[in-house]
């Protein structure tokens, strides 16, 4: 059963529609003790990284996570606000993330010459596919939906599972064992998204 | 790197699809279920659904909204009748990436700068409709094109951008429906002062056309009748061009 973390900042209804329709089991999560009762966890998340920071302590679930993730080793699959927020800290804010990879965000800073619009809106592909569970069946030709305006710094390079370019190099995704991350949104791009979240259903 | 997304803008009426010519006479093109599962398969950029019946009295459609949302396997952007942020909440929920607004931001622009707060300006977009009078002029209208509020598009939208906005949908209306090519001029004008995506709508006819827009600035396109209508008699049948043919013509933002 996946644990979709219901922390009152997400898009929530993205992901449960997309995993209705692979017919994968899940269940919002909002609580320390639901946190015990599933053996996967998605951090979904838009909007702002303090507040985000903000809503996973006012529900106690940021101790609470840590637990489940580093002592029990329950993989987790952070997405976009939610993979940023697995890391310590952000330009976005003040706040301290959830700590679990080494890692800071930063922000884009629009480009006029290239017409480098911030956010980064729209489709763009992995710069090269390495091996890795979640990405099987992933080639060159898959494409994802990104839209943010920061984005993630890992402090050590073997953190960095797949990078993006859209005027700089920056990480797509993370992964440290079973601590994965997208700053993609899965749930809204198409069979390729699909894919990676049945890798991670799958693991 | 990115391509330009394409994105089919799509009209809702009493549930059913329709497109408009410069505002006015809808023709009935289907049924927006029907069609979300289409796009589904073409495997589409995204999509915006606007509800042009819905009026913040009602407020929006939700369980038609969520129908769609549940086969949206894309990102989907929806405008019409939103009138408070528990409006925005709920489309949130459903499963709405993007709200978009239009009236609303010229009425109450404080839901503009909410909804950016709650969800981060990249999910809030205004919508701008925009008519130019015999003289050349542009103005923005509200409420569906029938009030002027006699504002300059680029000073409107510079506005919207700095209480919030994360995108700006960008509306001809005098080109609404005709698929004789974008208000280039105004895509040049607004895209040029702002910083956030313009996304050129109103008057999409051929691929060529999409490429003459992001040659002026736009950072996405969309398009009615482009997606909706076959052939010289305006047969009804959807369309998305193969990602091939996108590819070839627009190329990436680099390009």
């Amino acid at each position: 059963m996946i644990g979709l973390i219901d922390y009152g900042v997400a898009n929530l209804g993205s992901m449960r529609n997309m995993l209705r329709r692979m017919g994968v089991e899940n269940d919002l999560v909002g609580t320390p003790e639901a946190l015990l009762k599933v053996d996967k966890l998605i951090l979904p998340g838009i909007g702002a990284y303090d507040y985000g920071v903000e809503q996973l302590a006012d529900r106690g679930l940021i101790d609470a996570l840590k637990r489940r993730v580093v002592e029990d080793r329950v993989p987790i699959l952070g997405v976009c606000l939610g993979m940023q927020l697995l890391g310590l800290q952000s330009a976005e804010g003040v706040r301290q993330g959830l700590g679990l990879i080494d890692a800071r965000c930063e922000r884009f800073q629009p480009d006029s010459a290239a017409r480098l619009r911030v956010p980064h809106m729209g489709w763009n592909h992995l710069e090269s596919v390495p091996q890795s569970p979640i990405l099987n069946g992933i080639d060159a030709s898959a494409r994802f939906y990104f839209v943010h305006s920061y984005h993630v710094v890992c402090s050590n390079p073997g953190d960095v599972l797949a990078t993006v370019n859209y005027g700089i190099r920056f990480t797509a995704m993370i992964q440290r064992g079973h601590i994965y991350g997208a700053q993609f949104h899965p749930e809204k791009s198409h069979r390729f998204g699909m894919r990676i979240l049945q890798n991670f259903a799958g693991l | 790197m990115l391509r330009v997304r394409v994105i089919p803008c799509l009209l809702l009426r009493n549930g059913g699809l329709v497109k408009t010519v410069k505002f006015g006479a809808a023709t009935y093109v289907g049924d927006p279920i029907n069609a979300v599962r289409i796009f589904n398969e073409k495997e589409v950029d995204e999509l915006v659904f606007l509800d042009i019946g819905a009026s913040p009295e009602r407020g929006p459609n939700f369980s038609l909204l969520a129908d769609i949302a549940s086969e949206a396997f894309m990102p989907f952007a929806y405008g019409g009748g939103i009138a408070s942020i528990d409006h925005v909440k709920r489309l949130f929920g459903l499963g709405v990436e993007k709200v978009v607004m239009n009236t609303a931001a010229w009425s109450n622009a404080s839901l503009i700068s909410q909804a950016a707060a709650l969800a981060g300006s990249s999910s809030v977009v205004v919508s701008i409709d925009v008519r130019v009078n015999w003289r050349g002029k542009y103005t923005v209208h509200v409420q569906g094109g029938k009030t002027d509020t006699m504002r300059d598009p680029v000073e409107y939208a510079l506005n919207m951008q700095q209480i919030g906005a994360g995108e700006i949908l960008l509306n001809a209306i005098h080109k609404d429906g005709t698929m004789e090519g974008y208000d280039l001029e105004l895509v040049r004008r607004v895209a040029a002062a702002v910083t956030i995506p313009v996304v050129a709508v109103g008057g999409a006819g051929r691929l060529a056309h999409f490429r003459d827009a992001v040659a002026n600035g736009a950072s996405a396109v969309a398009a009615g009748s482009f997606f909706v209508f076959h052939g010289k008699h305006k047969a009804v049948l959807i369309t998305y061009p193969s990602y091939a043919e996108l590819e070839q013509v627009l190329g990436s933002s680099e390009d």
